[in-house]
């Protein structure tokens, strides 16, 4: 042949790649993401969906400077982690939180929870999740409490900000001697916390408020309040195999069973209504579905075997656990995932699956 | 060139030679003898570019275009083989130059002496072909059943072994039909068809063993330590050609396809021809092609050059229009879509972590010597990380560095 022989590509086998790419895993987490951010706007108005443009931009915006002005390389928000974790980090604030904070949080989780280490891939902790603790250790007051108040889109309010409808918050109020006002600022968990452990509230009354936790019809977090939209999204997301079982259902299910086994109620059977009220709220309130399916799966901080995601999703629900049993939080799920995400390179470094050929290991 | 020595030409330039005449002797044991696929004159002994990117010495013969039935060489008569021997019938595959089929071209006769120690029970043929686009020994299944199935019980009584399991894909409903009639119709006791779950790496000898005899192949060793031995369907009809038709091996079944050629199909290739007159004779558009494998997408090598040959071992030539996989890799995102996609349940990420920082040691402490390069791993990368581009290098290291230490 000619001198102008065409050169032929060569490269390691193999030459062909499945359609699967960080884009397209991250445009489904978004779209995963759209039934609990419409639940949210619905139940706290339109300044939820504002709160959530403005993480979303910020953290675009902060990841465009770092990367191209900083870093001087190019720009990654065509991968779209940052939309992700501008949405994750809305989903964990409350909707009157001033808009500043949470432009300041938006830098904090991309530009010190993600790219002093060096973007995607890297960090160690959940971004999101970093972000939102940081404002709760800076600015407490805007995170937790009065910050709660909701008023729902057209012109809704929610039945009441603890789940449990007004009348027997009235009840509730006769019965203990608790002001209604105190009781109607709570969270679920807060009320949960105030109401049953230290006035000895009827325990069954709480099944009440079952119907609004999961519709969305209680207070919290934008994000966390509907555990139908978030089983919606939760299940778009099983669907796509971006997530496995393994992580939600492990640390659902532990958590369930360390409420159910310490109930905390004094003399009742563990199959009595009683008993088991307990365990159906906490899994339906604070946030846990959101943080089992959408936080603690976040690829890059967990495990990256089997049985370590099923370790990771353990030990999560045990910090939960603690943390709402005997801390001072109503929380404890963002604390619960980013201790585990601290865990996660140990439980990688051992947990290794067993090889073929190997002893027990089989094809 | 395939594992063990090379082989010694025994001809010179200007010999004229004959089709299936001996040209090269093997030298030693694990080695094979070459023979002339096509007669001719021979016009050069050089080196030429040899498909796995080397340079390799070859003999080149310049064909007479005289008819070939005449001037064909064959192996002398043998008789009904289920008289002979098993050291006769061993000598005469080795004699005929049959390797593997299967991609490795190992020596035939070296896998059928196994060491006294390791007892052999099983006899499994390979009719998987879990490669995507080769359907080679499909056909070969299909047009050649009574030879390959013949060739099976001639290797059976070479081991002296009374089963035999004959694995193929369900995604070939038909080969499995025509095989399992032409084993009643024979009356071939002993053989059974399996038919695999359609799972790439199926072909994959491992994989293969463990399907059908839920037996595992201990880490470092070989099928033979699992008391079975793995031959290419292509091997089987190989054995058969060699003991009752006296042919030594000269050509292959060779599937030719991909996105530029426009006669694409399985064809019965001389061993020796140019890659270029293949494509050529496919009807080939030369323009568009970007990218030419030998063997199947998944596991296949990458050609440097047209002018190399087709060898013993080539059953696919993949013409690609597009040069996959992009340069462009991305962060490790830890998604464990490669742990899951392995089928030797190893974490590649980590294994092209270590490999990237120099790390080898740790890279052989995690088992990156059991990679089987399936490409499964790579294939299911989101971030398409060249994952066993990396593995290689780190097996490369290993061995080199245990060598040094010996």
């Amino acid at each position: 042949m000619g001198e102008e022989q065409k050169l032929l590509h060569i490269s390691s086998s193999p030459h062909i790649r499945d359609n699967s790419s960080v884009p397209n895993i991250m445009r489904d987490v978004i779209i995963a993401l759209l039934p609990a951010l419409a639940a949210g706007v619905y139940f706290f108005g339109m300044r939820a969906l504002i709160v959530t443009i403005v993480a979303v931009a910020t953290s675009m915006l902060t990841e465009q400077i770092i990367t191209t002005k900083m870093l001087k390389r190019t720009s990654p928000l065509g991968d779209m982690s940052a939309i992700v974790t501008g949405l994750l980090l809305a989903f964990n604030l409350p909707v009157s939180i001033p808009l500043p904070l949470v432009a300041v949080g938006a830098v904090f989780a991309i530009g010190v929870a993600k790219w002093t280490f060096g973007g995607l891939g890297y960090n160690f902790i959940n971004p999101a999740l970093a972000g939102r603790a940081f404002l709760l250790s800076s600015s407490m007051a805007y995170m937790t409490g009065a910050a709660f108040r909701a008023t729902g889109t057209f012109g809704k309010v929610p039945v009441s900000l603890s789940g449990i409808p007004q009348e027997s918050a009235q009840e509730i109020a006769d019965k203990t001697g608790l002001a209604v006002d105190a009781i109607s600022q709570a969270t679920p968990l807060a009320a949960l916390g105030s109401i049953v452990e230290k006035a000895h509230f009827p325990v069954l009354e709480l099944q009440d408020a079952f119907a609004n936790l999961f519709w969305g019809n209680v207070g919290g977090v934008i994000g966390e309040t509907s555990v139908f939209a978030l089983l919606l999204g939760g299940g778009y997301l099983l669907w796509r195999r971006v997530i496995g079982f393994g992580i939600p259902l492990t640390y659902i299910g532990v958590t369930f069973l360390l409420f159910w086994i310490f109930n905390g109620i004094e003399g009742a059977s563990l199959l009595s209504s009683a008993a088991l009220t307990i365990p159906f709220y906490h899994i339906l309130s604070g946030g846990l579905i959101l943080g089992a399916f959408f936080m603690a799966t976040d690829m890059v901080t967990c495990p990256i075997t089997l049985k370590g995601q099923i370790i990771f999703a353990i030990g999560c629900g045990v910090f939960t656990f603690i943390i709402r049993r005997f801390g001072g939080y109503p929380e404890g799920v963002s604390y619960s995932i980013l201790l585990m995400n601290l865990l996660t390179p140990l439980i990688d470094r051992y947990v290794r699956p067993t090889v073929y050929g190997t002893k027990g290991g089989k094809a | 060139m395939h594992i063990g020595s090379p082989a010694k030409p025994i001809v010179k330039v200007g010999d004229e030679v004959r089709r299936g005449e001996l040209i090269a002797e093997a030298t030693g044991f694990v080695s094979s003898p070459v023979f002339a696929s096509i007669p001719g004159k021979v016009t050069a002994i050089s080196d030429v570019d040899h498909p796995l990117g080397k340079k390799s010495p070859a003999i080149e013969i310049t064909f007479h275009g005289q008819d070939e039935e005449e001037n064909s060489y064959y192996m002398p008569d043998l008789g009904e083989w289920q008289k002979l021997s098993k050291e006769d019938l061993l000598k005469r595959v080795q004699e005929a130059g049959v390797v593997g089929r299967g991609g490795a071209s190992f020596p035939t006769h070296v896998k059928l002496t196994p060491p006294p120690d390791k007892k052999i029970d099983t006899l499994i043929i390979n009719g998987a072909e879990c490669e995507p686009y080769l359907t080679a020994d499909h056909r070969l299944m299909l047009e050649r059943a009574e030879e390959f199935l013949t060739g099976t019980a001639i290797v059976m009584r070479i081991l002296e072994v009374s089963k035999a399991y004959v694995g193929i894909e369900k995604n070939k409903p038909d080969a499995i039909r025509v095989v399992q009639k032409k084993i009643k119709e024979l009356n071939m006791a002993g053989i059974k068809v399996i038919p695999l779950e359609t799972k790439y790496p199926q072909g994959g000898e491992k994989q293969l063993i463990y399907a059908i005899t839920k037996r595992v192949v201990p880490s470092g060793g070989l099928p033979m330590d699992a008391g079975a031995v793995v031959q290419n369907v292509g091997t089987a009809h190989s054995v058969y050609k060699a003991v009752v038709r006296g042919k030594s091996l000269c050509y292959r079944v060779v599937t030719v396809t991909g996105c530029c050629v426009k006669k694409p199909g399985n064809y019965i290739i001389p061993v020796g021809v140019p890659i270029r007159e293949v494509l050529e004779y496919a009807d080939t558009d030369m323009a568009s092609v970007k990218k030419v494998l030998l063997g199947g997408p998944m596991m296949g090598i990458a050609l440097a050059s047209l002018e190399a040959p087709i060898i013993k071992s080539t059953s696919g030539i993949l013409v690609l229009s597009k040069t996959t996989p992009s340069i462009q890799e991305h962060n490790c995102i830890n998604c464990g879509a490669c742990v899951e996609a392995c089928p030797i349940h190893l974490i590649p990420s980590h294994l092209s972590k270590y490999v990237r920082k120099n790390r080898f040691d740790d890279a052989e402490n995690h088992n990156v010597l059991d990679c089987i390069e399936c490409g499964s791993c790579a294939y299911s990368c989101p971030s398409k990380i060249n994952l066993v581009h990396d593995i290689r290098l780190g097996k490369n290291r290993v061995i080199a560095k245990r060598k040094k230490e010996q």
